[in-house]
């Protein structure tokens, strides 16, 4: 009996050490994993393979530090497990010839600085995962899961997706890198502005995935927006004099600061009109300010305009900074979407106007933009466009035209608590 | 989440740090900071002036009104030096990061999750949480009027 007690509780002791071990590892990875994989795909050129060993490495030291307990630097630990892994891996593969004679002699070569992670590696990482090869559903993934160093469960959850689904993603994702042939390297000098366009964009939308969820029962999902800040933040720190990607922390920064009071008690959103603007974020709308001060520093240092991240941030920042919602400077938000709409011209841009027109000016100009988008038939299929509409002839007492615009902007809301709001409106215009 | 690494030291530690060059404990917090910007972790952080200066007062609620001295001279043991505040995944990873601060033996980091709004989402009907909700319908209705 006695006996029988005492092995449960060893086994309790184990599970417990066991927990204690892997969120230990789980912390280590989320700090170190990116530049792990970037030194390995350095050496290998593979990211693939530089994942699957430093994965490997994870499970080798889960089991292992179980029973000899944590080693003084860990990190190096994985890193060194991880080289050999790769190698194990390299014999077993058909590319062995040439690549390995390299590893043989990298592995002999303990100290081999080339094994050291470098800054510039994750960059590398990065531009990789962001591969115009790739599909932006997998471009975000691998993102987040190569450079914010995220669990195939961990990046499911986020997107509300089986893990399965996750894993098939990212399994596609490194076949397609590695049937282009992608090499691990950074992109050419001719390559550079499009390519980085691309990264900031696959961060962008990664951030308003998370900040207006399309689809679910939830309208935000505040952890997947703090996951690509985080990237978001890294990049700056690895190209710093690069103003676009400031300026897209700052765009970040601002919209998240008012993720406490976007939710309403019933979950359902709540217009940015109508917050509680003493539930903003005052800290983090301070750093948004820094980095887009930052952004516009180096502009002018480069003898730049600003780009269409740093027009967006300057108007978040136009909100983030008015006191009270008809303190707002409608009238620079305007001349700020007017810029914006010259650099990047787009309905949704188009439309963002109108609602600034029509707080700067009044509903009449506002509905003559929203009417010439809807002529053109701009932003079909989508909630956004009868939704704006059906506010201004709300405003203008047009009562029944109102109604019909949110009735159809409730059939096409893909998000569940979006709808019950417009389906509330369309009630009661 | 949220957490904040509260710095607190030892008198004595705090004596002891004034003979190591101050370039040098520049340069190593310098060095601590930067890696968790480029973590993109650190949120924010402050270090708090020497008492020698003078600055620091203590406002004791003992007594209403409060008391204002001087201080905190003499009843402190170890002496509240700094703060960092960082978002990360787990608590594990703050232990992490906390872990690898440039501190010696005589400083201490306290650990603590900073609240944030779901803390609170018990108190859906508390008074100023219902306000807002009272307010949003005004709103509602003004632009409904075409206001």
């Amino acid at each position: 009996m006695a006996a029988g007690r005492r092995e449960a509780e060893r086994g309790r002791q184990v599970a417990a050490d066991q927990a204690a071990v892997r969120g230990r590892l789980d912390a280590l990875w989320r700090i170190e994993g990116a530049r792990i994989v970037a030194a390995l795909a350095r050496v290998t050129d593979d990211v693939g393979l530089a994942e699957d060993a430093a994965q490997d490495a994870v499970a080798d030291a889960l089991a292992s530090w179980s029973r000899t307990g944590i080693p003084r630097s860990p990190g190096a630990w994985i890193t060194a497990v991880a080289k050999r892994r790769a190698i194990d891996r390299w014999r077993r593969s058909e590319r062995l010839q040439d690549r390995y004679e390299v590893l043989a002699r990298e592995l002999q070569d303990e100290g081999a600085p080339e094994w050291d992670p470098l800054p510039d590696d994750v960059l590398r990482l990065l531009f990789t995962a962001c591969h115009p090869v790739l599909s932006t559903e997998a471009q975000i993934a691998l993102t987040l899961r190569v450079v914010g160093s995220l669990r195939t469960e961990e990046i499911a959850r986020l997107f509300l997706v089986p893990t399965a689904t996750v894993q098939q993603r990212i399994g596609r994702a490194r076949k397609t890198l590695a049937a282009a042939r992608v090499p691990f390297e950074p992109p050419e000098p001719s390559e550079w502005t499009p390519r980085l366009r691309g990264v900031l964009h696959v961060i962008y939308l990664m951030f308003t995935e998370g900040y207006a969820a399309t689809t679910g029962e939830n309208w935000t999902r505040p952890e997947l927006a703090a996951e690509a800040l985080r990237i978001g933040r890294i990049l700056t720190g690895l190209i710093p004099r690069v103003p676009e990607a400031h300026a897209l922390v700052a765009l970040m920064e601002f919209s998240a600061s008012r993720f406490a009071a976007r939710t309403g008690p019933g979950g359902e959103p709540v217009l940015l009109a109508d917050q509680d603007r003493t539930r903003w974020d005052r800290a983090q709308i301070q750093r948004g300010t820094a980095a887009l001060a930052r952004a516009d520093e180096l502009s002018r240092e480069l003898g730049r305009a600003r780009g269409s991240y740093a027009l967006q941030a300057a108007i978040a920042e136009c909100h983030a900074t008015a006191v009270r919602a008809d303190a707002t400077d409608w009238p620079r938000i305007v001349l700020l979407y007017e810029a914006l709409g010259r650099i990047a011209p787009g309905p949704v841009v188009d439309l963002n106007r109108a609602v600034a027109v029509s707080m700067a000016t009044g509903p009449v100009a506002a509905l003559a933009i929203v009417n010439r988008l809807a002529d053109q038939g701009a932003l079909h299929g989508s909630y956004l466009l009868p939704s704006v509409r059906a506010e201004l002839l709300a405003r203008l007492g047009r009562t029944d035209e109102a109604r019909a615009e949110f009735t159809a902007a409730a059939a096409l809301a893909g998000n569940h608590r979006e709808r019950v709001v417009l389906e509330r409106r369309a009630a009661s215009p | 989440m949220k957490y904040m690494f509260i710095m607190r030291a030892t008198d004595e530690a705090v004596q002891a740090s004034k003979d190591v060059p101050f370039e040098q404990i520049i340069n190593q917090m310098g060095a601590y900071n930067e890696s968790m910007i480029n973590a993109g972790v650190m949120l924010g952080g402050e270090g708090l002036a020497d008492l020698s200066e003078g600055s620091a007062l203590v406002v004791d609620f003992a007594e209403d009104p409060p008391l204002v001295t001087d201080g905190p001279y003499g009843e402190t043991h170890e002496l509240f030096n700094g703060f960092w505040i960082v978002q990360v995944g787990s608590r594990e990873e703050a232990a992490e990061w906390a872990s690898r601060a440039p501190l010696g033996p005589g400083s201490k980091l306290e650990v603590r999750r900073v609240t944030e709004a779901s803390d609170f989402a018990d108190f859906a009907d508390n008074e100023y949480i219902r306000k807002e909700e009272l307010w949003r319908q005004e709103e509602e209705k003004l632009n409904a009027d075409g206001k």
